[in-house]
């Protein structure tokens, strides 16, 4: 929550996002009015960038649910300080994400259709398909992640009331508090109901992404014909989710100077996450190959090689070196500390998860059962200008977010600092007992 | 005029307090000197300000528990209806009933049933939202979202009186005891 005044950053940085969101909303309209054969897909490519960009931004949306509920559920206290805008993070990326799909359609405004619901037409969805899941699963956890981040939020925006300089935010902050008025009774009813949405969300998230695996594992496609998807897709989800995590909060400490609030043990932690879901990656990736060889079946042995000596290997061999061998630098306490280190490996790999999509998709795709049915996928500029133009929606959703919303959860950090300075005044004398207790000064 | 009881003038008498310990000695004082219609103002979760208050546990994780079974049980029901009932498809002579298919539909209905009771639920016991309430005509109750505590003894309690009770808060050190007017 940032009251004094417009920093020169993030006007820049709000112009830039807007200015990209406007190009999304242009590329959108243009493809509402011509159908998707301004994009590269045609068959046997089909899916293209909008599932490659799909599962990139619902893969980046998970660790915001992760690090508020999970890390919640096993009491892992330095979530605090990052949890609300991971969250924020969450509701945005899943936002962008869904954009991919619904345009994919070519009809969006028969969207209503994979909804199950009595009809004229007499018929209902396929409750067979991993598409149909998909739907269902993403809309429950946009819908979940949303009542997260809103419940809790309700606290602070009662503190944001209470603090309103004039009668207009008053109203605005009032309105979304909805009356609350720190009671305990209501304390003790919301404590329960946070873990509880949390013990709900854990499995939600690795459900989702589960069903984004099953898109491609319950299909006869070689490359994604394979039980190991659902696993290798959530690991992966996590690696990217906690990279972006990481490339949002490292410039926001600086430019906020939020060090007292993410310290260098976020950054740690961040970092050993990164790197234990990025072996369990790269296992994926061993066991690709293993399959590959393991099932005698041509197809899967000839999708491999392709992969790795075809027309994309440059593809395949860069998401080697971005998910496998960057990532080995956290091995290192100094990389995972160093700020700006962090920083660039967490691009790498933001980098490397988008190509690992890219990958799968099209590799698989390109080269059909039969040779004649053989092509190459080129994205177009409109592929391109979509895919920016959500990143520039994702920003300017995040820079509207910090600017009017407090990016740290106020109530939690209380708590936290009340826990912390008992905990050390236990151990030590009043007077040098507790952190350096940043929330005490607001 | 004047025979209207004191409850409908008066919410009750808060007291407050500069740190989260003060609040919850006072409500464990006030629990034992009999009072029961009170509740206490933080910015935060008191540990163990919910049993000084004699709060009782919620019972909003049998209301979760219930919501998810019905919303699994929907997913569920709606996939055998559309499946088997309501539009059978013969492909191949496959069966029509192939639950395994029906799972992560059900599972992700269970989710979200679970979650929205939960929510709606717990404002809905907490009667939020809630646009007008007295305690906020306290002096200085502001502060209850910041850095102050507050008890409120409320006036519908069988033991209040404007009196003894002023008294009583007196006796456990508040920074300033105030009445709350409805």
């Amino acid at each position: 929550m940032l009251t004094k005044g417009l920093p020169r950053g993030w006007i820049f940085g709000f112009a830039i996002s807007f200015a990209l969101t406007m190009m999304l909303t242009w590329s959108l309209v243009y493809l509402l009015v011509k159908g998707t054969g301004i994009w590269g897909i045609n068959i046997p490519i089909g899916w293209g960038f909008a599932i490659i960009n799909f599962v990139w931004w619902i893969g980046i949306g998970h660790a915001g649910t992760l690090i508020s509920a999970v890390l919640l559920l096993f009491r892992q206290d330095w979530r605090t300080s990052i949890n609300r805008f991971a969250e924020a993070m969450t509701l945005f990326a899943v936002a962008c994400a869904g954009i991919f799909p619904l345009m994919h359609m070519g009809r969006p405004w028969l969207a209503y259709w994979m909804v199950p619901y009595p009809n004229t037409m007499a018929i209902w969805p396929q409750f067979r398909s991993a598409l149909v899941w998909d739907v269902f699963a993403v809309s429950t956890y946009a819908s979940v992640s949303l009542l997260f981040w809103y419940v809790g939020l309700v606290p602070d925006l009662a503190t944001l009331r209470d603090r309103a300089q004039n009668k207009y935010s008053k109203f605005a902050f009032g309105v979304f508090a909805l009356g609350w008025r720190n009671s305990a009774r209501h304390w003790h009813r919301y404590h329960r109901a946070y873990l509880l949405l949390a013990a709900l969300a854990t499995p939600l998230v690795v459900s989702v992404h589960t069903i984004v695996g099953f898109d491609f594992a319950t299909s006869l496609i070689p490359g994604w014909h394979n039980t190991m998807f659902p696993p290798y897709f959530v690991a992966g989800a996590v690696f990217s989710g906690f990279a972006m995590v990481a490339t949002l909060s490292i410039p926001l400490r600086y430019i906020y100077n939020l060090q007292d609030f993410i310290t260098e043990r976020h950054l740690d932690n961040m970092g050993k996450v990164m790197l234990a879901t990025g072996l369990m990656v790269a296992y994926g990736y061993v066991m690709e190959g293993f399959y590959a060889w393991y099932s005698a079946n041509e197809y899967e042995t000839y999708m491999q090689v392709n992969r790795m000596v075809g027309p994309y290997a440059p593809a395949y061999w860069a998401l080697i070196f971005c998910n496998i061998i960057v990532p080995q630098l956290l091995w290192s306490h100094k990389c995972r500390t160093t700020p700006w280190i962090l920083f660039l490996i967490t691009l790498v790999i933001s980098v490397g998860m988008w190509l690992e999509r890219f990958v799968i998709v099209v590799t698989s795709l390109h080269r059909d059962f039969l040779p004649s049915s053989w092509d190459m996928y080129y994205p177009t500029a409109w592929d391109w200008m979509t895919y920016i133009g959500t990143i520039g929606l994702f920003f300017a959703l995040l820079f509207i977010f910090i600017r009017i919303l407090p990016m740290i959860s106020l109530f939690e950090m209380r708590e936290l600092v009340e826990q912390t300075t008992k905990a050390a005044e236990a151990v030590q004398s009043p007077e040098n007992a507790g952190p350096d207790s940043p929330a005490r000064r607001k | 005029m004047e025979t209207r009881p004191l409850s409908r003038k008066l919410y009750g008498l808060m007291a407050s307090f500069d740190t989260a310990d003060e609040l919850l000695h006072a409500a464990e004082a006030a629990y034992a000197a009999g009072y029961r219609k009170m509740d206490g103002y933080s910015s935060f979760p008191v540990e163990g300000l919910d049993d000084a208050l004699g709060i009782r546990p919620t019972r909003l994780p049998y209301g979760t528990l219930a919501a998810g079974i019905v919303g699994g049980l929907t997913g569920y029901g709606l996939q055998y209806y559309c499946n088997v009932i309501s539009y059978p498809l013969n492909i191949g002579g496959r069966p029509l009933y192939s639950w395994p298919a029906y799972i992560p539909v059900t599972f992700e209905l269970t989710i979200l049933f679970a979650a929205f009771f939960t929510v709606l639920g717990m404002l809905a016991a907490n009667g939020l939202p809630m646009p007008y309430h007295p305690v906020f005509n306290a002096p200085e109750f502001s502060f209850a979202s910041r850095d102050k505590f507050f008890l409120c003894i409320e006036s519908v309690d069988k033991r209040f009186d404007l009196e003894r009770t002023r008294e009583f808060l007196e006796t456990l050190h508040p920074h300033q005891v105030s009445e709350v007017p409805r």
